[in-house]
């Protein structure tokens, strides 16, 4: 048992500014801990379900069911040498993977995991999260850029050119989720979802929605910036060891935030189906990020890459369109028969 | 205290990152100080508890203009010893221009005088109990929606504008109609021919168009026209 007098000391330190400063820290690795473990078995999962399509076994070799596999990856990965390409900008070139990282692990500080448990449930949560994830960008960049190669720069060409496509869409997809909520708190918003999610209602945008983030995360089939076949690994073709395994680990925390992103708008965050077992709370908000990254697996396992005129065509000349026209409508919609919440 | 701090530490960064912006040699370093400066703008604005123009600044700003800017300036092949070369000549000119500026910016200075009528607008319009989202929000989209048109009717024809110098009606390319392409079936583009072993194909028809006969193939025809396909 916990002494009386150690938990009114505690109740005093956490009140003084260090204490706070103390607690947010604590807050932060409760946050980032289990999420780069996450990010670890998003890798193995993937790899799992890839080969599942795909009719093979996957990693089962190291550990039981290869298990253990994502830290024989990440030790392989530490172990190895930094090799900076002579012609690099040698700032820049390091600068890159340390942004992407930085920047996927800063936009969990808004996401609230259950009614209450944001680390900062700030007004803006929704701007906070879009204004992280349109910076993602740069990092690939300044990594496409630095690198000095052809094949790197085309990347970062691709991918600043497709980011900055989708986000636009993704925002009129946003509005219409607001405008329903009432609210730009991330807290508010699940809080309007509690009887009907917003996937119901707003069930094109909520498509739209993942399609974009697929493209914002660079993912199979809009992952040309990294394709393969033609500019071998695009932006990061350059980099190795650590700095390759911080895009890495960038790209799968970004995964994930945006799967937890679509959860919050779309799918009622933390409330279970029906208004069940609401005392699961965080555990539902897991399942709901779960299924939404199966799917960004099961998409890769099972279509082909997009051409990039394709692409560009799909995120101007179609969803675009769509998003506005289903703005109005929402709008319209919620005006007509009075169904715009108060603030 | 701690809001003090830091308000001097993002205007001073924000001050040496506009510095940079201008005197930096590398244009491509110069945008990414103007990405810092932008940073450290939406800080200062986060500490005067503007949260919403913050966000938008970064959104705005940081997250597609100077993505746009980067985008341009990485592609530029700038020569930057040709850039330097009229330095000399044209630093007297560019300090006249300075100077008659810095002069004209005391001289507005030096008289500027609030009227008392003018000191209640400057109270803040918000009340204390909404946060500043909604109430920007009543301001630009309730109280002054009109002018709020008005301002986005002039950036449309801007934006007309801009279109309609810039596009270009290319005939020529090679765009893919996708819905054209969709609506093909087999039957317009398959043609399922039985060949009689040894005999060919070109005595029964033709799976592809032939090339139009040239003038000289034609005279040339005479001994081997069945040779190529």
């Amino acid at each position: 048992m916990i002494p009386a007098s150690l938990v009114t000391f505690l109740g005093a330190f956490f009140a003084t500014p260090a204490g706070i400063l103390v607690l947010t820290v604590l807050k932060a690795l409760a946050i980032l801990a289990p999420l780069l473990t996450a990010v670890a078995y998003l890798t193995y999962a993937e790899r799992k379900v890839l080969a599942a399509i795909q009719l093979r076994r996957g990693p089962n070799v190291v550990g039981p069911f290869g298990l253990l596999q994502p830290f024989a990856d990440a030790i392989k990965m530490l172990l190895k040498e930094t090799i900076i390409p002579a012609g690099a900008n040698r700032v820049l070139f390091l600068l890159a993977p340390m942004l992407t990282f930085a920047l996927a692990m800063l936009a969990w500080a808004v996401v609230p995991v259950a009614d209450g448990w944001a680390i900062a449930d700030i007004n803006v949560g929704v701007l906070y999260l879009f204004a992280i994830s349109s910076l993602g960008v740069y990092g690939i960049v300044i990594a496409g850029w630095a690198s000095n190669s052809k094949y790197a720069f085309l990347g970062a060409l691709r991918s600043a050119a497709q980011m900055v496509s989708y986000e636009v869409s993704m925002g009129f997809v946003l509005v219409s989720v607001l405008l329903c909520a009432g609210s730009l708190n991330l807290t508010e918003i699940v809080r309007a979802q509690q009887h009907v999610w917003f996937c119901f209602p707003l069930f094109p945008m909520f498509v739209v929605f993942f399609i974009s983030t697929l493209a914002e995360t660079n993912r199979a089939p809009f992952d040309i910036p990294e394709g393969e076949s033609e500019i071998v690994a695009g932006f990061f073709v350059e980099y190795s060891s650590m700095a390759f395994g911080l895009f890495f680990l960038g790209e799968y925390a970004n995964m994930i935030l945006m799967s937890t992103m679509t959860s919050i708008m779309f799918l009622g965050g933390w409330y279970g189906p029906f208004g069940l077992l609401p005392q699961l709370g965080p555990f539902w908000l897991i399942v709901k990020i779960c299924a939404l990254l199966f799917v960004f697996i099961w998409v890769r396992g099972t279509f082909p890459r997009y051409r990039y005129d394709q692409l560009m065509r799909l995120g101007w000349k179609v969803f675009l369109p769509a998003s506005l026209l289903w703005l109005v409508l929402t709008a319209g919609t919620l005006l007509a028969f009075g169904w715009l919440p108060r603030a | 205290m701690i809001s003090a701090v830091l308000f001097y530490v993002f205007a001073a960064i924000l001050l040496v990152s506009a510095a940079m912006v201008v005197s930096s040699r590398n244009p491509v370093h110069s945008v990414l100080f103007l990405i810092l400066a932008f940073f450290n703008a939406a800080a200062l604005f986060l500490l005067a508890g503007a949260e919403f123009l913050a966000m938008i600044l970064v959104i705005v700003y940081v997250g597609a203009v100077a993505v746009l800017f980067l985008f341009v300036v990485m592609m530029l092949d700038i020569n930057f010893a040709e850039l330097r070369s009229g330095y000399q000549r044209y630093l007297p000119v560019g300090l006249a221009v300075g100077a008659v500026l810095l002069t004209e910016l005391a001289i507005v200075l030096g008289g500027w005088k609030v009227s008392p009528e003018a000191v209640t607008l400057r109270l803040s319009p918000r009340a204390a109990e909404l946060h500043n989202t909604l109430q920007l929000g009543r301001l630009i989209y309730t109280d002054y929606i009109f002018l709020f048109q008005a301002a986005g009717l002039v950036l449309l024809v801007a934006m007309i504008g801009a279109i309609v110098l810039t596009l270009r009606d290319r005939t020529k390319s090679r765009h893919q109609n996708i819905a054209h392409q969709i609506a093909r079936t087999p039957a317009d583009t398959l043609e399922l021919v039985d060949v009689p072993s040894r005999a060919g194909v070109a005595s029964i028809g033709i799976l592809r168009p032939k090339p139009a006969p040239q003038p000289e193939q034609a005279e040339a025809s005479t001994g081997h026209a069945e040779g190529h396909h």
